[in-house]
């Protein structure tokens, strides 16, 4: 039952605040909002007992994606305009509600096959075993860290003044 | 009713709705970028629902390696923010016709 | 094992072009005589394992040796095979490449000298000689007509070998195209039987033919499409124009395309198709015909031609002639009824390639006997020559000894398989016969004619022809293949290669003299050389005055019939340039233009329209893909 209400909570301060980065026109709030959103975020991954992926969460997202933004905002200096909608506004309110429709209509009309069980154990050794063990994700790990290489550099050459 | 899969997919919904929005219609490619990372999010729920209510943690695996990806793209991304914002001097994406030949 | 040695003689020469292309001639141009070493050793090669296929194939069952296919490719239903086979036929012919192969590339060392393509030119010479013993080892008709156009291909490298000479250009594009068009017939009438047949294979085809499941029109088409390849190839009218201008290249390869190579290939295909063709009868009585008349009409050009391998170039025409009117009258007996199947087989092949055998011997020495004169001389002009009996006697010798036997005269080698030939025209072809009697007379006429201009009388070429260092005998590297195949010129013909073939078409030695034909073709060839003799040795009858009394049948044959003029002026310049052409180029500017046109502007007009959707803008196109997205969900819910 707290659980319960926990999801209700995180989930309703979790849409109002994506809705606020979306619809603010101050560009730093926007920032801010979306460091709440994935604060909230990490709470409704705490709701589904994966303990490891909130932690990963708050420090990835929270922590490292949130400053990169803040830091862009500040280097570009187009603050003073804010955040203005364009002239798409309509109808991409239009395809995202129609979008939206057809998503909720889909899922609630599919019969999911679902163990209700709550896992009792942390997932983090689950997960490294997933990744680690021998017919695991061992490859994927190893080419995840070659494009981060390559996103770090990327970024580096694309940034640098000539 | 006690919330259960549906729950968390609507949610994952409606966050994703919500980014697909900013992402057409802002004009600030900063507030793009920022929308994409919640689209991001929003699947990212939904696959987190889905290895909790599906009890297998190939989910969660995959999220881990959807966080790595998103990492590289902001970084990748405000790079190019940057250097367009250098030679443009705005991040207005309907300033941008760079993709028009 | 022998399997392996039989893939080898056509292999080693391949080899060696690879060897002397790939390695010699980029790194080792400095060193030509290493490429000339390689081609003789690897054509020694060949040489060495054909005779040994020749005892093998005596000594196995049935005269074959080998036969063997291997897939080569399979697409669907259609399984293309390469398999070659060794029977008596195949190692007639190997042994005859082979041999007159290697006395021409020993002779090609002297005769080459100094030439700046001479690694080239032995390369192309090993991949020529590779290409010819493949054709006639192939055992299906695909893998046949891949050796035929490589054939086609080194013959055009070789006769324009001097490429920068605009002759020889011309000559090599003039020899491609014109066996191109025999080549169409041939290719197409192999897919036609492929069609009709589903196979490639020789043998089978021939089991088809004899046992009457392939006839018809079908098989009448067929044969002539497969001996129009082998006119292109073999210089039988009307496509014999290429075979003159041949003589742009060096002589050596002359020697080899008119004696043991190229030409010959046309004769061989017919041989090995014997079977098949001469099932349908109209085939078989066009090969005789245009065997027959062939044979007349080039060597009545030959009459008139005054250089010295021009003459032997119709001379060759005439004689391949000969062997397509052997192979036809034999031919048309069978269709006749008058032989029985298992002997006309044999006999057709036997008479043909007998005639092959012993012609690509004096052949070769006659063509490399213009060449040691030329080399001395520095032209082909007989009329520039004369007198060299005494400067040049082996060379003088062993050109006598050539034209003797080419003349047909006993016992000489000629002399047997022309016998040969003729007995079978005048037993199933009269008329034929009788064409190719008067063939003997002029054959002995012009050859002795280019004896009596080339050795005897005064010389008449003065000094700046005589390459500015006095006239003078072949160094012995010319000199010893000509006495080789002068040797063979004369005991070639007491070989018994038809019994080798299985037909009997020998005569005892004496034996041949008995036979009213042997003494009235012996005498129409005396008299050819007694004609030559009174007009050119004596002097009696003066060639001007029976050329002007002669005006206009002179004129005709030292214009070639005007065959060329006729090709070049009326078909090619009327008919294709001013006629088709013109046709095809209003197709091409209007419809074929017009239609890439019409598709240009729709596409440019299309463009300017479509192009205001590209704002270039991103989230126009981020919409645009969830607007995509939508309808396709919209659409997977309407239809499930």
């Amino acid at each position: 039952m707290g659980m319960d209400i926990a999801f209700w909570i995180l989930a309703v301060v979790s849409v109002a605040s994506a809705l606020a980065v979306v619809l603010t026109r101050d560009l730093f709030r926007a920032a801010l909002f979306l460091v709440l959103c994935f604060f909230t975020v990490a709470g409704i991954y705490a709701t589904l007992s994966a303990d490891f992926l909130a932690g990963a969460q708050v420090l990835i997202y929270v922590g490292a994606i949130g400053v990169f933004i803040i830091f862009a905002i500040m280097l570009t200096r187009d603050s003073r305009q804010g955040s203005p909608s364009g002239r798409l506004r309509l109808p991409a309110l239009f395809i995202g509600f129609l979008f939206l429709a057809t998503m909720i209509f889909a899922l609630v009309n599919t019969d999911w096959n679902v163990v209700a069980e709550v896992p009792t154990e942390s997932t983090t050794s689950a997960i490294a075993h997933a990744i680690f063990s021998e017919d695991g994700f061992v490859l994927a790990f190893e080419i995840a860290a070659a494009l981060m290489l390559a996103a770090i550099i990327g970024a580096i050459v694309l940034v640098r003044d000539k | 009713m006690a919330v259960g899969l549906e729950h968390f997919l609507v949610l994952s919904a409606v966050l994703f709705a919500i980014g697909l929005y900013g992402v057409l219609a802002k004009r600030n490619a900063v507030v793009i970028l920022m929308s994409i990372e919640i689209m991001l999010t929003a699947v990212n729920i939904a696959m987190v629902a889905f290895s909790r209510y599906g009890q297998f943690i190939t989910g969660q695996v995959f999220v881990i390696f959807i966080m790595v990806v998103a990492a590289a793209e902001v970084a990748v991304g405000l790079a190019l923010i940057i250097a367009i914002y250098r030679s443009k001097k705005t991040v207005d994406s309907e300033k941008f016709d760079l993709m028009k030949w | 094992m022998p399997n392996i040695a039989v893939w080898a003689i056509f292999l080693l020469p391949f080899l060696s072009f690879l060897i002397i292309g790939l390695i010699l001639r980029p790194f080792f141009n400095n060193r030509p005589m290493l490429s000339a070493y390689t081609t003789i050793i690897a054509i020694a090669g060949s040489l060495i394992l054909s005779i040994w296929a020749l005892i093998a194939v005596n000594g196995a069952e049935n005269h074959v040796l080998t036969d063997v296919s291997y897939q080569w490719l399979s697409i669907g239903d259609l399984v293309i095979n390469i398999g070659i086979t060794m029977d008596s036929l195949a190692a007639i012919m190997v042994v005859t490449v082979s041999t007159i192969s290697l006395l021409v590339q020993i002779y090609s060392i002297g005769y080459m000298k100094g030439d700046g393509g001479f690694a080239r030119y032995f390369a192309f010479m090993s991949l020529f000689t590779g290409s010819m013993l493949g054709l006639v080892m192939a055992n299906n008709l695909l893998f046949l007509f891949l050796f035929w156009e490589g054939v086609g291909l080194c013959s055009y490298l070789l006769i324009g070998f001097w490429f920068h000479k605009p002759s020889a250009a011309r000559a090599a594009m003039k020899a491609f195209l014109v066996t191109r068009i025999g080549d169409f017939g041939f290719l197409v009438a192999v897919i036609f039987l492929y069609v009709k047949t589903g196979t490639f294979d020789i043998g089978e085809l021939h089991e088809l033919a004899l046992a009457g499941v392939l006839g018809g029109t079908t098989l009448t088409l067929a044969a002539i499409g497969i001996f129009s390849g082998a006119v292109g190839k073999s210089g039988q009218f009307p496509l014999h124009t290429w075979l003159p201008d041949a003589m742009e290249g060096p002589t050596p390869v002359s020697a080899l395309i008119h004696a043991a190579t190229m030409v010959t290939a046309g004769v061989y295909l017919i041989a090995r198709m014997f079977p098949m063709i001469a099932s349908s009868e109209t085939a078989i009585t066009v090969v005789a015909i245009i065997g027959g008349f062939t044979a007349i009409f080039a060597a009545s050009m030959g009459l008139v031609a005054t250089d010295i391998k021009r003459v032997l170039a119709f001379s060759t025409i005439s004689q391949l002639g000969y062997m397509m009117l052997g192979m036809g009258a034999v031919g048309m007996g069978y269709a006749s009824g008058a032989i029985d199947e298992h002997h006309a087989m044999a006999l057709g092949v036997a008479v043909a390639i007998f005639h092959l055998f012993t012609h690509a011997f004096f052949k070769a020495l006659l063509f490399l006997g213009s060449g040691s004169v030329s080399h001395a001389t520095g032209t082909f002009d007989m009329r520039k020559m004369g007198g060299l009996r005494k400067i040049q006697p082996w060379t003088y010798a062993t050109f006598l000894i050539g034209s003797l036997s080419l003349a047909g005269i006993w016992p000489l080698a000629g002399f047997w398989s022309k016998e040969g030939i003729l007995h079978e025209a005048n037993a199933y072809a009269p008329v034929l016969f009788w064409l190719a009697m008067i063939t003997v007379f002029m054959t002995a006429f012009y050859m002795f004619r280019a004896v009596f201009l080339t050795f005897h009388g005064e010389y008449r070429g003065g000094e700046e022809g005589s390459h500015g260092h006095g006239l003078h005998e072949s160094p012995k590297i010319i000199i010893i293949p000509l006495v080789i195949l002068a040797v063979f010129a004369v005991i070639a013909g007491w070989l018994p290669v038809g019994d080798f073939l299985g037909a009997d078409v020998h005569f005892s030695f004496f034996g041949a003299l008995t036979s009213w034909l042997a003494w009235v073709s012996l005498i129409f060839g005396f008299a050819g050389i007694l004609l030559a003799y009174a007009i050119y040795g004596r002097k009696l009858l003066s060639a001007e005055s029976i050329g002007k009394s002669l005006g206009p049948i002179y004129t005709l044959l030292i214009r070639k019939y005007f065959i060329d003029e006729l090709y070049e002026r009326i078909f090619l310049m009327r008919f294709l340039v001013d006629g088709v052409f013109v046709v095809l180029g209003w197709i091409d500017a209007h419809i074929v233009d017009g239609a890439v046109n019409g598709v240009a502007m729709v596409t440019m007009t299309g463009g300017k329209v479509m192009r205001r959707l590209e704002t270039g803008q991103l989230q126009v196109y981020g919409l645009a893909i969830f607007v995509g997205i939508l309808a396709i969900v919209a659409f997977l819910f309407m239809f499930n």
